[in-house]
């Protein structure tokens, strides 16, 4: 196999994908219920990148107990940012309290 | 319209989107670190890792191109598994395109060959609190630059000195980026209709993240989409009636 036409046809593939919309710009005019749609897209991506990697961090199985670090923390932040909206102070208190809780608490 | 004229201006620009990337630039250094190692214990030269990193430069896809390469999957499968694994990419895209749709076309090359999943986090945290079109690419072109930097070192590290590095998994690093996004999220679940569409998207994601390629986390996108047209669909009814009555 050739590895090189292998590893440049994944990356016209990926390049395309990812850029596609935007080279196609104003030619693509999105109907307002497809608008209405895009609009729901970052709060349900993020929040499905999160949830499995928080709930179980070590494969598919649920770790819903106080010994799961990811979790705990993630409810840290959880809490911080909807109490403060303040999106720095959230990433170190969350950071924080994940670290600690494995390393300190669970030691 | 404004545009930041002067260089000053954009190196600002660009140290921000850096900047706001930092949590997401640890939390991939690990999986570069991890990507270099599996390489080194694969078929592929080195160098043929380190060009996938430069010219593909999407860890998903690149890590299951590996499980593939050692099981000698065709050409074909293995594109087409790149398609599948990277579609998600279209919705950032496609919500990220009116507040680029200005820029020259090289532009929008550029930023679309950057665009990751951290960095349309970062970036559509940024554009969003501003009108389309009034913010330059400077930002968007940072958070990318860096992400992408930081890919390169970590998997040359990764490539030369994997095996010095064992455990790096369990150190949990890439929780950094699960903090950044849940800074980026919780703010905009201000309505019933967001909220319900994220936790419909949450729960099915966890329920389906042993579907391959990725097509669970789409799925569960989807729905959740679905889900928050549906609870929209009587405001946008209401919208639509007062636009037809003017």
């Amino acid at each position: 196999m050739n590895y090189v036409l292998l590893i440049l046809g994944m990356a016209v593939i990926t390049w395309l994908i990812r850029a596609a919309v935007f080279v196609l710009g104003d030619r693509i005019v999105f109907p307002p219920l497809v608008r209405t749609a895009l609009g729901f897209v970052p709060v349900t991506v993020l929040t499905a990148i999160i949830v499995p990697m928080t709930v179980s961090p070590h494969g598919t199985d649920a770790e819903l107990t106080w010994r799961n670090p990811q979790l705990v923390g993630a409810l840290a932040a959880v809490a911080v940012s909807a109490l403060t909206r303040r999106p720095l102070l959230t990433i170190a208190v969350g950071l924080a309290v994940f670290f600690l809780w494995q390393g300190v608490v669970l030691k | 319209m404004t545009h930041p004229a002067k260089p000053a201006h954009r190196l600002k620009e660009l140290t921000a989107g850096a900047r706001d990337t930092l949590p997401m630039i640890i939390g991939a250094s690990p999986f570069g670190v991890i990507y270099g190692t599996l390489v080194a214990s694969g078929p592929l030269h080195l160098w043929h890792g380190q060009l996938m990193s430069l010219v593909v430069f999407a860890g998903s896809a690149q890590f299951i191109a590996l499980g593939l390469i050692a099981g000698h999957a065709s050409y074909a499968v293995i594109w087409a598994t790149t398609f599948v694994v990277n579609v998600r990419h279209v919705l950032y895209s496609a919500t990220l395109a009116p507040y680029v749709s200005h820029l020259p076309s090289r532009w929008r090359w550029a930023l679309g060959g950057l665009l990751t999943d951290e960095v349309f986090a970062v970036a559509w945290a940024h554009y969003r609190l501003h009108p389309p079109g009034s913010v330059g690419p400077y930002y968007f072109l940072g958070s990318g630059l860096s992400m992408y930097l930081n890919w390169q070192v970590w998997t040359l590290i990764g490539l030369l000195f994997g095996a010095a590095f064992p455990g790096l998994q369990s150190l949990g690093l890439d929780f950094a980026m699960a903090a950044t996004f849940i800074a980026i999220v919780v703010p905009q679940l201000v309505a019933v209709r967001y909220l319900a569409a994220a936790a419909t998207a949450g729960a099915l994601a966890f329920f389906w993240q042993d579907w391959p390629y990725k097509l669970g986390l789409l799925g569960a996108v989807c729905v959740g989409v679905t889900v928050g047209v549906l609870l929209s669909l009587p405001a946008f009814q209401r919208t639509r009636a007062a636009e037809a009555s003017r």
